[in-house]
C-alpha cells in the first residue's frame, strides 16, 4: 500500500478494515514529511510525539470497541491531518506565520480542531501561511515561503499555501485552511487539490485568529471531492462560542458527491474585461462547461456583476477589520515584546514595528486610514454599500443559476517574486475568489487539467448559501472527467 | 455685568448585576485574586470571540422601559478602537450607531414640584480592567477581573441647572435601577460612575456654551462640589473675556478643584465601526412587552399603596420603600399575618441596625419572611421574651436560622413550668428578706429588684409579667 498516495477516506477505510494500523499510518506520514519538508517547508510546527501517542490510543479503541456508532462518523478515524497556523491548537505553538506570535502557545483549541480530533483524526502539525493570512503566495510568512510540490520554483499560493502543499505532497491525509478572500481555493488551485470555502457561519470561527471577521471561514483542503465532503461533514457544526455560527439542517455531503448534474442551471463566467486569463485556464473553463452540458446540466454564459468593484470593496473592508483585529497584538499580554521600550506608547510602537512584516503593516495602515474620522464615509461606508449591492446582485443571480462556474485564479501558480513590487497585481488576482467572501456564499475549487508546463488548473464553483451539496455535485462531475474521462 | 447660568448633562455608567460578564461566562463578582475571574475571551486572547449575555440585554431594556425610552428594534454593537492596556483587545465593544434605548425621561420631585429630565440614549458596553501602578517596583500590573463586566451608559440631554437637580435626579435613578435589580448603583464602589458635561451661558440664552467634561467624581458630594466649582471657573473666564477650552478635566476631591486631562484637539479618533463578531439581534416587540410586564412596582407607587393599605406613619413608609428588598420583606411578612406596625418596627429598628453593623446590602439579606413571621408569633404567644427575640433575630439575620429550631437548640424558650416558677419565686423571696421588707414597707422599687433576681435565676427565660404576678401574690 502506498499510504501517502491514498485519499483520506481510503486511509480511513483501510484502518477500519484492519489492513493497516493507525500507528503505521502516522509513521508513514512522518517519514513522508521528513523526506519532503526540507525542499517544501509546508510545516511550521510538527506534533509528532502527540500524534504518535494519539495513534496508539486510537488504535486500541478501534480494536476493542468502536465508539463511533454510526459508520459515517468514523470515516476519518486515524487519518492524519494538518492545520493552518492561524487556528489555535491547545498546547501547540500557533504563530500565524508571524514573529509576533513566534512563541505563542494557546490554552485552547479552535472549534474546528476540537471537532476533528473528536472524530478521531490525528493532528500532525501546523502549516505555513502568509503572515496573518495577508498574502497570496506564502512569501509573507516570517518563517520563509512554502514551495509548490508540483514545481518548487513556483509558489503554492496563499495564504493557506502550507496546507495546500502538504496535501498535494502527501504529507497528510487532509488539511484545514482558512479563506477570507480566496486563501483556501487559490492555493488549492495552484497545488492541484480540492479546496472549499464553506458558507459563512457553517463552520466555527472560534480559535481562528481573525483577519477579517465578517469574511473569515475555515474549510478543508483535500485530495478529492469526497474527502472534502467527509471533512465538511465533521466540521459543519454550530458552535456556542461563535455567535456568527449558525444552526443548520444536517446534510449528507458525501451522498452529494455522485456527480449528477442533470437539470442543474449553471452560469459560466469567463472573466472580466480587464483581467487577462491565461489561455490554458480559459480553455479548461470551456471544456468544463462542455462536460457539464454533456452530463445534462443547462450551461449558459453569464457576466459576473460588479467585477470592477470586487477587489476594491474587498480590500477596503478586509483591511479595516484587520486593522482592528490586530490591535490586540501590542506586546503587553502575549506575543513579541520589545525589551528596550521606555514607556507605554514606545512599547506599542517598537513591538509592532519590529514584529510585523511589511504586508501586515500595509494592511493595518490601509485599514486604519479607511476607518479614520473624515474618511469613514468615503471609504469604509462606501465599501459596505458596495458589498450590499454585490450581495443583492448575487442573490438575484442565484435565482437564475444553481451554480456559477469560473476560474479560481486567472493563471496557474506563478514563480516566486512574480508580484514583488506590484502588490496591486497580487490583490487583483483575487478577482474570482472574493465574491464568495463578500456574499458569504460557499465556493469550491477543483483541479481540472494542466497548463503547458504541467501546472494544475483550478476551476471554481460558487453557489447559494448553505447549498454545499450542489457544489459537491458539480465538483464531483468535473473531477470524474479529469480523472477517468477524456483528457483535458 | 452679564449673569450666567449653568447647563449640565450627564453620562452615567452603571454596572449591571448579571451573574456573568457581557461576552463570556466569567463571574462578575467583586473581589477575587487579580485575574482569577478571567478566561481567554475577556483577556483578549487571539481567536476568541464574544457571545452576548442575553440577561444584560434584558436588564438594559428594563432600565430603558422604566425611563420611558424608545427601545431599538435590533441590537447592534460597534467597536471603539483605542490602545490602552486596561482594554485587552485594544478595542471596546460598545454601541455608537444604534444605541439600545433612545430618548426617554425621568420625573423627579423637587421642591414640591415634579421636574422632568430628558434622556438622550442608553447603550450597552463592556467595562475595562484595572491598572495597578506599583510604586515600589515602578511597574504597572493589570487585573482583568472587571474587563467585560456589562455596563449601561445613560446619557442625558443638557437639562440640569444645578448640582441639587443632578443629585435629586441621580437619587431617583438609583432607586429605579435598584428596584429593577439591574444594579446596586454604589457610586463609592464604582458600580455607578458619573461624568459631568458642563457649560455656562448668559442667563436665558439659547445657544449652549463650550463644554467641559468632568471625570473622577466619587460621591454625590463631589458631583455637587465639582458643578459649583466648574461653573465658577467658566463664568470667571468668560467674565475676563477669555474662552472656554473644550476638554476633559479630572476632579480632585481633596483640593476641591479640577485639572485638564486632555483637550478635545488631542482627542483620540476611536474609528468606530460595526462589530462583526456579534450578529444583529432582533428585539421582538413581544419580548420587549414581556420585559415591560415584568417591571416591578416602583418606589413612589409602592409607597402610596403601602400607606393606603397599612396605614403606617409616613416615616415608616419612606424607610420601608427605600430599598425594594425591605418593602418586599415587609409586605410578605404582613401577608403571612404579621401586624404591620410591629413588622415595620422590627425592620426599621433591629434590621437596619444589623445591616449597618455588618455592612450587609439589602440584596444580600438572608432573613426570610417566613422565619421573621414565626419569630413574631413566638413573641406574641409569650414563648420568648423581647430580649431573646432580639438574640434570635440576630442569628436569623447572620445565618438564616429557623427561629423555633434555634430557640429550642439554645434553650431560649420561656419557662412555663409553674412549679419551677413558684419554687424559684419562693427561693428568691427567702434569699432577699431585706427587699421583701422594703416592699412591704411601701418601697415599690424593691419589686423590680425581686423580678430581676427571679429572671436571673431562671436564666432570663421567663415571662417577666408572669413573675411579677407570682411575686405579688406571695408577698
Amino acid at each position: 500500500m502506498q499510504l501517502e498516495q491514498m485519499s483520506a477516506l481510503e486511509l480511513g477505510e483501510a484502518i477500519a478494515a484492519g489492513r493497516v494500523t493507525i500507528p503505521e499510518v502516522v509513521s508513514a506520514t512522518f517519514s513522508e514529511i521528513r523526506s519532503r519538508e526540507e525542499s517544501l517547508h509546508c510545516f511550521l510546527t510538527l506534533a509528532e510525539q502527540s500524534a504518535r501517542q494519539q495513534a496508539v490510543r486510537l488504535q486500541a479503541i478501534v480494536e476493542s470497541e468502536n465508539p463511533f456508532e454510526k459508520p459515517e462518523e468514523g470515516l476519518l478515524v486515524g487519518v492524519p491531518f494538518a492545520v493552518k497556523d492561524n487556528l489555535c491548537t491547545k498546547g501547540l505553538r500557533t504563530t500565524c506565520g508571524s514573529a509576533m506570535l513566534e512563541h505563542f502557545v494557546p490554552t485552547y483549541s479552535a472549534g474546528v480542531v476540537n471537532l476533528l480530533e473528536k472524530a478521531g483524526a490525528v493532528l500532525v502539525g501546523k502549516t505555513n501561511m502568509d503572515e496573518f493570512a495577508f498574502g497570496s503566495t506564502t512569501e509573507t510568512s516570517c518563517f520563509g515561503p512554502t514551495r509548490n510540490p508540483i514545481d518548487p520554483e513556483r509558489v503554492p499560493g496563499g495564504s493557506s499555501g502550507g496546507s495546500a502543499a502538504a496535501v498535494a505532497a502527501g504529507e497528510c491525509g487532509f488539511a484545514i485552511g482558512t479563506d477570507t478572500g480566496g486563501s483556501i481555493r487559490q492555493p488549492a488551485a495552484y497545488c492541484g487539490v480540492v479546496g472549499l470555502k464553506p458558507t459563512y457561519g457553517l463552520v466555527s470561527r472560534y480559535g481562528l485568529i481573525a483577519y477579517a471577521s465578517s469574511m473569515d471561514q475555515a474549510g478543508p483542503l483535500t485530495r478529492d471531492v469526497r474527502d472534502c465532503a467527509a471533512v465538511l461533514q465533521v466540521i459543519a457544526k454550530k458552535d456556542g462560542l461563535d455567535s456568527t455560527s449558525v444552526e443548520t439542517e444536517p446534510k449528507d455531503y458525501l451522498k452529494a458527491c455522485v456527480g449528477d448534474v442533470r437539470g442543474l442551471r449553471i452560469g459560466l463566467a469567463d472573466g472580466a474585461p480587464d483581467t487577462k486569463l491565461q489561455p490554458e485556464v480559459a480553455g479548461a473553463l470551456e471544456r468544463a462547461g462542455d462536460c457539464l452540458r454533456e452530463a445534462g446540466a443547462e450551461v449558459e454564459r453569464v457576466q459576473l456583476p460588479y467585477l470592477e468593484y470586487m477587489v476594491p470593496a474587498y480590500y477596503t473592508l478586509a483591511c479595516a477589520e484587520a486593522s482592528s483585529n490586530l490591535e490586540r497584538f501590542d506586546g503587553v499580554k502575549y506575543g513579541y515584546r520589545d525589551k528596550t521600550a521606555r514607556n507605554l506608547s514606545d512599547l506599542y510602537e517598537r513591538s509592532r514595528t519590529e514584529a510585523f512584516g511589511p504586508e501586515v503593516k500595509r494592511r493595518i495602515l490601509l485599514g486604519t486610514y479607511v476607518l479614520s474620522a473624515g474618511f469613514y464615509d468615503q471609504y469604509y461606508l462606501k465599501a459596505l454599500k458596495a458589498r450590499r449591492k454585490i450581495k443583492e446582485a448575487y442573490d438575484s443571480l442565484y435565482t437564475q443559476y444553481d451554480l456559477i462556474l469560473c476560474p479560481t485564479a486567472p493563471t496557474t501558480a506563478p514563480k516566486f517574486g512574480a508580484y514583488s513590487g506590484d502588490t496591486l497585481a497580487m490583490y487583483q488576482s483575487d478577482l474570482f475568489t472574493v465574491p464568495a467572501n463578500l456574499t458569504g456564499c460557499p465556493a469550491i475549487s477543483v483541479p481540472f487539467g494542466e497548463d503547458a508546463d504541467g501546472l494544475p488548473i483550478g476551476l471554481q464553483l460558487m453557489g447559494r448559501a448553505f447549498e454545499e451539496p450542489l457544489l459537491f455535485q458539480g465538483a464531483a462531475l468535473l473531477e470524474t472527467e479529469r480523472k477517468g474521462g477524456r483528457s483535458v | 455685568m452679564t449673569t450666567y447660568e449653568t447647563v449640565v448633562g450627564l453620562e452615567i455608567h452603571v454596572e449591571l448585576s448579571t451573574e456573568s460578564k457581557l461576552f463570556c461566562s466569567c463571574p462578575t463578582a467583586f473581589g477575587g485574586r487579580p485575574n482569577s475571574h478571567t478566561c481567554p475571551v475577556c483577556t483578549g486572547m487571539p481567536g476568541t470571540l464574544p457571545v452576548l449575555n442575553r440577561r444584560a440585554l434584558e436588564l438594559a431594556v428594563a432600565v430603558g422601559l422604566a425611563l420611558h425610552c424608545h427601545i431599538a428594534e435590533v441590537s447592534v454593537f460597534d467597536r471603539k478602537n483605542y490602545f490602552y492596556p486596561d482594554n485587552p483587545q485594544n478595542y471596546q465593544i460598545s454601541q455608537l450607531y444604534h444605541p439600545i434605548c433612545q430618548e426617554g425621561y425621568l420625573d423627579v420631585p423637587l421642591d414640591g414640584e415634579v421636574k422632568r429630565f430628558c434622556l438622550q440614549e442608553i447603550h450597552l458596553e463592556e467595562d475595562a480592567g484595572k491598572l495597578i501602578h506599583d510604586e515600589s517596583s515602578g511597574r504597572t500590573l493589570i487585573d482583568y477581573n472587571r474587563a467585560g463586566v456589562p455596563l449601561i451608559e445613560i446619557v442625558t440631554k443638557p437639562v440640569f441647572g444645578s448640582g441639587r437637580e443632578v443629585v435629586a435626579f441621580l437619587e431617583e435613578l438609583k432607586g429605579i435601577i435598584g428596584y429593577i435589580g439591574a444594579s446596586d448603583c454604589r457610586i463609592q464602589e464604582g458600580s455607578m460612575r458619573v461624568d459631568v458635561n458642563l457649560s455656562v451661558r448668559p442667563l436665558g440664552g439659547r445657544e449652549l456654551g463650550t463644554r467641559t467634561e468632568m471625570k473622577n467624581l466619587a460621591s454625590f458630594h463631589a458631583i455637587c462640589a465639582a458643578i459649583q466649582e466648574e461653573s465658577r471657573r467658566q463664568t470667571e473666564l468668560l467674565a475676563q473675556g477669555e474662552t472656554i477650552r473644550m476638554e476633559t478635566r479630572r476632579w480632585d476631591e481633596g483640593k476641591n478643584c479640577s485639572y485638564p486631562m486632555r483637550s478635545k484637539e488631542e482627542q483620540r479618533d476611536y474609528r468606530y465601526y460595526p462589530e462583526p463578531d456579534i450578529p444583529r439581534i432582533e428585539m421582538s416587540r413581544e419580548w420587549v412587552e414581556d420585559i415591560r410586564r415584568s417591571l416591578p412596582e416602583f418606589r413612589r407607587e409602592r409607597a402610596k399603596r403601602i400607606q393606603r393599605m397599612y396605614a403606617l406613619p409616613e416615616l415608616d413608609v419612606t424607610i420601608l420603600t427605600e430599598e425594594r428588598e425591605l418593602a418586599d420583606l415587609f409586605e410578605m411578612t404582613v401577608a403571612l399575618g404579621g401586624q404591620p406596625k410591629k413588622v415595620s418596627n422590627w425592620i426599621m429598628g433591629e434590621l437596619l441596625r444589623l445591616m449597618k453593623e455588618y455592612n450587609v446590602p439589602p440584596r444580600a439579606l438572608k432573613l426570610s419572611a417566613d422565619h421573621f413571621f414565626r419569630l413574631l408569633c413566638m413573641l406574641e404567644d409569650g414563648r420568648i421574651t423581647q430580649t431573646t427575640a432580639k438574640e434570635i433575630f440576630g442569628s436569623m439575620f447572620r445565618h438564616g436560622v429557623d427561629p423555633e429550631e434555634f430557640a429550642a437548640e439554645h434553650d431560649l424558650l420561656v419557662e412555663r413550668d409553674e412549679e419551677l416558677l413558684t419554687e424559684t419565686v419562693q427561693r428568691v423571696l427567702t434569699e432577699n428578706e431585706k427587699s421583701v421588707a422594703d416592699y412591704l414597707s411601701g418601697k415599690e422599687k424593691a419589686l423590680g429588684f425581686l423580678v430581676g433576681q427571679t429572671m436571673k435565676a431562671l436564666g432570663g427565660k421567663a415571662d417577666p409579667n408572669r413573675v411579677r404576678e407570682l411575686l405579688k401574690r406571695r408577698l
